[in-house]
């Protein structure tokens, strides 16, 4: 939609722009009381007139610039003689790193002293008498316009590229297919999906590990209240892939009162109460770390999803979108909790393949 | 040889050494024409043009310490237990990438002041830009010719928001790695290519040995590259068209009036690089910012409370804390509304405000340049847009620190999360009714004091009793500058009907065009400026007071 079709006069009368030439004055009259008086006259600083006060402005200015040199000395001193791990108190921060204080409070003043003293050289001593510069429009003029159009014109003729077609449209094609090539290249930024984001370590007959011991757990170890992290038998902190497979591994454990459990598999997956839920929120997978033993809700403290616990962890508040998925457990022969499978969805954060 | 050309270089020979630098510079890069121009430009003079100056030093202290960081910083996730001077984590499993940020915290001297200012020039970038943007759109400095350079800086704004994400997240803390999860978490729930994002972005699963590296070279080298590139075609820009100024004795449309390049502006604006410079320095030595030591290297399996991302984020934070959960199945396939609606206004928040300049001037048709700034007031329906769009900006903040705002102010962190989600349609309406209000009650007071004169405080008893408070006239400065702006008429849509009775099809577009400039300067939506006629009316007599 062009501006054609809204009438001129809806815009504002031409700015004063032919009224008065730059610098010339309108006197205020009869006709126009609103009129541009013009630049206001310069009015003298206490520096202009006053020899002595402009040399205390040269005082000040030298001993800005001076402050900034002892300033550097001094980050310069701090840098050699402060030891690193010295720490001061300072009001109101408290204890502080002597060197990161010393060091940085020398670099500010050098800095700030050299600003200082720029700013108010220029705003005392230098000319403050304001100064007209005229404006030119930024279009060029109709002939600059015509003569560019008619060159553009010509080189576009002899090249021919509007009557050789054949090269035109070869000439298209492949500058449009060569940037594939960059396409392509980026293909093995990392492997593809599949089934990955399916599957844990767990699986059955794993013992889960409790996290801070280290340890096998037992039923006995879970108390009612409690919340414990539990990661997969034989996943090591200085596995290469411990960062990977703990993203989706990790496992919360609490003690539930059977009959306070309301979800009718979540009863079955469990052992005794003991219920083990996937520690990765389904959010955006932050870990969820916040217990509330009277309730059994856990919370996100990322955004604050809120899951019941004694109903199969659906969301009661927050963000997330499903329950986190449950690890059905049970006990083996020599009393130590395992894992009865994997979990029979995907952990974390949902995505389009889920399902 | 002409005794003309031995007299001439006899006098080069003479002529003092910098001038035979310049001389030989000329010769080769024809520096005198440039000089010409641009020795003497006129710069004028308000606070708040020194707002893109904070942007612009804050930004080259960013890439000077930015230099220095990469000197000691090893951008790898392999991981290393910790031997350093900080005794709380020796032995710890982390990343080389934490490690080499403890080196450089504890071990390289100065290395910590220099990971400080580094990190407050970048919040002080934003910040910068984020009012500097406002100051341009407020003032409507982003007319033509300017629209081009309000892109530049609204690209800016935007990479440096990304600049500074993909930053803190490479000393590979726990903090930072909370928010990369986040991000990860948000790129699965695109539709159908999330995962393959992921998996290409990441090189496999999260969080994988890779993205400190590419991070690194995003963070350093690609963003910084182009924002470059950007800021320095923003200040050829800004030559180029001359600065803005506003209305005033003596200032027209056509000049522009302030202080030459050299010295005075050169002086305060280089004085000014070191001002803010060393504020940023003063502010490293005193204030803490990312404590990596007291918040630990990354563990997928471990998070702290209080998780907030750097203050420039933190409206996308809010955006995922208060969307309600959804979540569509359907053949075997997961819509993840929840996390994907957030995803896709995240952007259009920003391009909310981007767009605007280009919807003022296809309402108001105007193709002539402006270089007199608008007063913020005498565009109530920019004024309020522009407020409507800052309180909205500011309620997902709100969002984005729901728990600190629960446990700060002892609120219930559900009710946060409802006030919010409320507040994100109804807040930004309520602003923009109020501040069109005000900036018609503003507008309605200028009027007065033209007509009326300003109120002095003089309150004088007539010989009938009558107690009246003496109004002082304006000066010819103030009257000017009080009457200087320009008002629109609303456009019509005009006779439907041609000479010969033909009926012109009026198309939605027009329509819509037609109500939004009645909108914008409607009878009810400005208050019109006093006439010379109503001036001199009040003034010629008639026992007015």
């Amino acid at each position: 939609m062009s501006s054609q079709d809204i009438p001129e006069e809806n815009l504002p009368a031409a700015q004063d722009a032919d009224e008065h030439a730059p610098g010339t004055v309108a006197v205020a009259d009869e006709t126009n009381p609103f009129a541009d008086p013009g630049l206001p006259p310069h009015e003298h600083r206490i520096q202009d007139i006053d020899e002595r006060a402009a040399s205390r402005s040269e005082r000040t200015v030298a001993f800005l610039f001076t402050l900034s040199m002892l300033a550097t000395a001094g980050f310069i001193a701090s840098y050699v003689t402060i030891p690193s791990d010295k720490s001061i108190y300072v009001f109101p921060i408290g204890h502080v790193s002597a060197m990161n204080f010393a060091l940085g409070l020398t670099l500010g003043v050098a800095l700030f002293s050299i600003g200082a003293g720029a700013v108010h050289w220029a705003r005392t001593l230098m000319s403050d008498v304001e100064i007209i510069d005229e404006r030119h429009p930024i279009a060029a003029e109709p002939e600059v316009r015509a003569k560019v159009m008619a060159d553009f014109k010509q080189g576009a003729k002899e090249s021919a590229l509007g009557r050789r077609k054949l090269i035109r449209n070869t000439m298209f094609g492949a500058l449009a297919l060569f940037p594939l090539s960059g396409v392509v290249l980026l293909r093995d930024l990392g492997p593809l999906p599949g089934t990955k984001l399916r599957h844990t370590l767990w699986s059955k007959g794993k013992l889960l590990v409790n996290m801070n011991t280290n340890e096998p757990l037992r039923p006995s170890d879970v108390a009612v209240g409690s919340l414990t992290f539990a990661k997969p038998e034989g996943l090591e902190e200085h596995d290469e892939d411990f960062q990977k497979e703990i993203a989706k591994a990790a496992l919360m454990i609490v003690r539930l009162q059977p009959e306070n459990i309301k979800d009718k598999q979540e009863l079955e997956w469990s052992h005794e109460g003991i219920v083990a839920y996937s520690k990765i929120c389904t959010h955006v997978g932050c870990p969820i770390s916040l217990y509330e033993q009277q309730t059994h809700h856990v919370l996100c403290p990322c955004h604050q999803s809120t899951f019941d616990l004694s109903d199969g962890a659906r969301v009661i508040f927050g963000p997330a979108g499903h329950a986190l998925p449950q690890l059905r457990i049970g006990v083996n022969d020599e009393g130590y909790l395992e894992a009865l499978g994997d979990f029979e969805e995907p952990v974390g954060p949902a995505f389009w393949e889920r399902g | 040889m002409s005794t003309t050309t031995t007299s001439d270089s006899r006098s080069r020979e003479k002529a003092p050494a910098g001038e035979r630098v310049a001389d030989w510079a000329d010769g080769r890069l024809g520096i005198y024409s440039l000089a010409k121009a641009n020795m003497r430009k006129i710069f004028p003079d308000h606070w708040s043009f020194m707002l893109g100056e904070v942007c612009l030093y804050s930004f080259i202290v960013i890439i000077l310490t930015g230099v220095y960081l990469t000197l000691f910083f090893h951008p790898s996730m392999n991981e290393v237990e910790y031997h350093g001077s900080y005794v709380p984590l020796q032995g710890q499993l982390m990343s080389e990438a934490f490690n080499s940020t403890m080196h450089i915290s504890f071990d390289v001297r100065g290395g910590l002041l220099i990971r400080q200012i580094h990190h407050w020039a970048a919040l002080i970038f934003l910040a910068g830009m984020f009012v500097h943007m406002m100051r341009v759109f407020f003032t409507g400095a982003f007319r033509k010719p300017r629209e081009v350079n309000w892109v530049f800086g609204f690209l800016l704004f935007v990479l440096g928001m990304f600049t500074g994400f993909t930053g803190y997240s490479l000393p590979d803390d726990l903090l930072s790695g909370t928010g990369v999860r986040f991000m990860e978490g948000a790129i699965l729930s695109v539709p159908i290519v999330g995962t393959y994002l992921s998996f290409f972005l990441f090189g496999g699963e999260f969080p994988g040995g890779d993205f400190v590296a590419r991070f690194y070279s995003v963070h350093v080298l690609l963003l910084p590259g182009i924002m470059l590139g950007l800021v320095v075609g923003h200040l050829i820009l800004v030559f180029y068209h001359k600065h803005t100024q506003f209305a005033g004795p003596g200032k027209t449309n056509n000049n522009v009036v302030g202080m030459p390049l050299l010295p005075v502006y050169m002086a305060k604006a280089g004085g000014f690089f070191f001002l803010v410079f060393g504020v940023i320095a003063a502010i490293a030595a005193i204030a803490q910012i990312n404590p990596i030591w007291g918040i630990g290297p990354y563990r997928p399996d471990q998070v702290s409370t209080g998780a907030q991302p750097d203050w420039y984020m933190g409206f996308s934070e809010g955006l995922i804390r208060v969307m309600p959960g959804w979540e569509i199945n359907f053949w075997g396939h997961t819509l993840v509304l929840g996390v994907f609606i957030p995803l896709i206004i995240f952007p259009l928040v920003l391009v909310a405000i981007a767009v605007y300049p280009f919807i003022e001037s296809w309402v108001t048709g105007d193709k002539r340049e402006h270089h007199i700034l608008d007063r913020p007031r005498n565009v109530p329906t920019r004024t309020a847009f522009g407020a409507a769009w800052i309180s909205w900006y500011f309620v997902l903040l709100v969002g984005g620190g729901n728990d600190l705002w629960a446990t700060h102010f002892h609120l219930s962190i559900n009710s946060i999360t409802w006030f919010v989600r409320i507040a994100f349609f109804v807040v930004p309406v309520l602003v923009f009714l109020a501040t069109k209000r005000i900036c018609l009650g503003l507008q309605r007071r200028d009027r007065d004091k033209v007509l009326h004169g300003r109120e002095s405080g003089i309150i004088k008893r007539l010989p009938h009793g009558e107690f009246i408070e003496v109004h002082e006239p304006l000066s010819q400065d103030a009257l000017h500058t009080l009457t200087a702006h320009e008002q629109y008429k609303p456009a019509e849509i005009g006779p439907t009907v041609d000479e010969n009775g033909v009926e012109r099809k009026v198309n939605g577009p027009e329509r819509l065009r037609a109500k939004l400039s009645k909108g914008f300067y409607g009878e009810d939506n400005q208050i019109p400026k006093p006439t010379v006629e109503e001036y001199k009316e009040i003034t010629s007599g008639h026992g007015h007071h």
